[in-house]
């Protein structure tokens, strides 16, 4: 079996905030910090081995396995629901998941709403809670642009300052769910690799207070 | 006829190895045909791990489905006992929507049921079983156990009300510490109760352990000393036994005892089963049941890793030998258990134990 915990680490500023915190936490890898092009890195007298990868890809590998335990963010989670445990909180990369809309926007109900996204199912979950008719058109970036040239009423999407937003002439309508990192766990892997997983996810815990 | 080891499939050593141990406790095969009525499962869509099913027409028009499940034609199928035991085991293909490629696949399920008068001793054998079923797939294998009765009377002790209960089980399965604080926090659950399901789910521990913090946790929670006994007889499987409350599915179909198995190097559960009293009584049923599915299709990522070559014995002829030479070389070769490849050159990759020019 192998010893090593494999942790995927999304590549950026959060998963640089994130390896951090794991340094701090006790799980230090000297040869991450070097300035080259490797994806994987391994602490031997840690036991843990971080890889990077693309955040919205972080649950998958975990799901599926490649990676024993990551770090992705709440946004993730819920528009794909993995089957994995959500050990932890990390309280980083927070932000809101909102509804934006023009400003002065009035919502018509007797029409169906048009709502573009890269979140479809939080968006479509949202409002079948509220029981409002929606035409989802899903996008894959510059969300803020389709209600601006009239191809959706409204937006859903993360909302961390709120610049891009007024910058477009766009305001928060509604918040849907607060959004921040979360340490996840593959299921089979936790039965196999449980108390180091348990003891990386306290020392995590100790770590952020 | 005697059949060598190497054309079997490790799926079908599988399969073989499973008949025989459910034979072997005297369950008795039971085989279906491929297809139900379409309302079978419109009537129970929540017990399927997906909505998605194949129907068709069949000639007299009536909507059909190909089965995506067994457990629910057996109930169907099966004769209410509810005074004696009726146990069965299968080997059957289901169809399913893959949650990973979102299409349709023929899968291969074995399994077992038990259903009647179901005692301990049903409840012991069916675990029993699962734990063999698993050590025969590998030997590190982890079968986790968890009494839905026992979290169902902890939830009851934080809450009545049926939304929030469903959501604090929903973040068990997810062993979701923060967000049941946070729910706890929203619904003004006190910070001790809070604690003590936190405690709960927090738990993944051998059965002695896991008893002991049960009772920490819950003095006088009688549940506890039937799950005591049930676990106290499984001391043959203490090594590979986890007691855990991270458990996600439906209450509304499972109680009591349910189970996970999951071996080294597969990332899902392999094994799933439990007690589903509710769906009999739900499906019409006086009897209760227990049983298991071992899902064979995740197995192959475990597979062929322990098979170094594809023939032993690669047979090289030139062209114009003897004909009978060969044949009878060959004859020998296979006669001895060797798996044997007669050709007239060497084909690119083949892996092979031994090379024999002839």
């Amino acid at each position: 079996m192998d010893s090593f915990v494999n942790i995927a680490l999304p590549k950026g500023r959060l998963g640089e905030k994130v390896y951090g915190m794991f340094e701090r936490a006790g799980y230090e890898c000297a040869e991450i910090k070097e300035q080259n092009r490797k994806l994987i890195f391994e602490s031997k007298e840690n036991g843990v081995r971080y890889f990077w990868v693309k955040p919205s890809d972080v649950a998958i590998y975990v799901e599926r396995g490649a990676a024993d335990i990551g770090v992705a963010g709440k946004d993730i989670l819920l528009e794909y629901e993995p089957d994995v445990f959500e050990l932890l909180d990390l309280g980083v990369g927070k932000c809101r998941m909102a509804v934006a809309a023009p400003s002065g926007y009035r919502d018509n109900r007797s029409k169906t709403l048009t709502v573009a996204t890269k979140f479809s199912k939080i968006a479509s979950d949202y409002y079948k809670s509220r029981g409002r008719s929606i035409d989802v058109i899903h996008l894959n970036g510059s969300i803020e642009i389709a209600p601006l040239l009239g191809l959706s009423d409204v937006i859903v999407d993360i909302v961390e300052t709120g610049a891009t937003l007024r910058e477009n002439n766009l305001e928060v309508i509604e918040e849907i769910v607060d959004i921040s990192a979360r340490l996840i766990s593959n299921k089979a892997s936790y039965r196999f690799k449980g108390d180091k997983i348990d003891e990386i996810t306290g020392r995590m815990r100790e770590a952020i207070k | 006829m005697k059949i060598n080891d190497f054309s079997l499939t490790d799926e079908e050593k599988i399969i073989f190895s499973l008949r025989s141990l459910y034979e072997k406790y005297g369950y008795e095969q039971y085989k279906m045909v491929k297809f139900e009525e379409y309302d079978l499962y419109v009537q129970n869509k929540e017990f399927l791990t997906s909505e998605n099913v194949i129907t068709f027409n069949d000639t007299s028009g009536k909507l059909m489905a190909l089965k995506p499940d067994v457990t629910l034609s057996i109930i169907k199928n099966t004769k209410d006992t509810p005074q004696g035991i009726r146990k069965v085991y299968y080997n059957e293909n289901v169809y399913r929507v893959s949650k990973n490629t979102k299409s349709y696949k023929e899968l291969l399920q074995a399994g077992l049921e038990c259903m009647g008068n179901i005692d301990l001793y049903c409840i012991s054998e069916t675990l029993s079983l699962a734990a063999m079923s698993l050590k025969l797939i590998s030997d590190q294998s982890v079968l986790v156990i968890t009494d839905l009765d026992v979290l169902s009377y902890a939830v009851s002790l934080l809450t009545a009300d049926s939304s929030v209960s469903g959501e604090l089980l929903r973040l068990a399965g997810e062993k979701n510490q923060h967000g049941i604080e946070a729910l706890c926090r929203a619904e003004g659950i006190s910070d001790e109760k809070c604690a003590l399901f936190t405690e709960l789910i927090s738990i993944h521990d051998s059965s002695s352990a896991a008893i002991k913090k049960l009772r920490a946790l819950l003095p006088d929670c009688e549940l506890v000393d039937s799950l005591e006994k049930t676990l106290n007889s499984l001391k043959e499987f203490d090594d590979m036994t986890q007691v855990d409350f991270s458990y996600s599915g439906d209450l509304n179909y499972y109680n009591g005892i349910v189970f996970k198995g999951y071996v080294y190097g597969v990332p899902a559960s392999v094994l799933s089963g439990g007690r589903y009293d509710a769906l009999m009584s739900k499906m019409g049923k006086k009897s209760k049941a227990i049983g298991f599915a071992v899902y064979l299709d995740e197995l192959e990522k475990i597979f062929d890793k322990g098979k170094q070559y594809d023939v032993d014995v690669l047979l090289l002829y030139s062209e114009g030998a003897d004909l009978l030479k060969i044949n009878r070389k060959v004859k020998e070769l296979t006669d001895s258990g060797n798996c044997v490849l007669a050709l007239s050159s060497v084909p690119e990759k083949l892996r092979y134990k031994t090379l024999i020019e002839l």
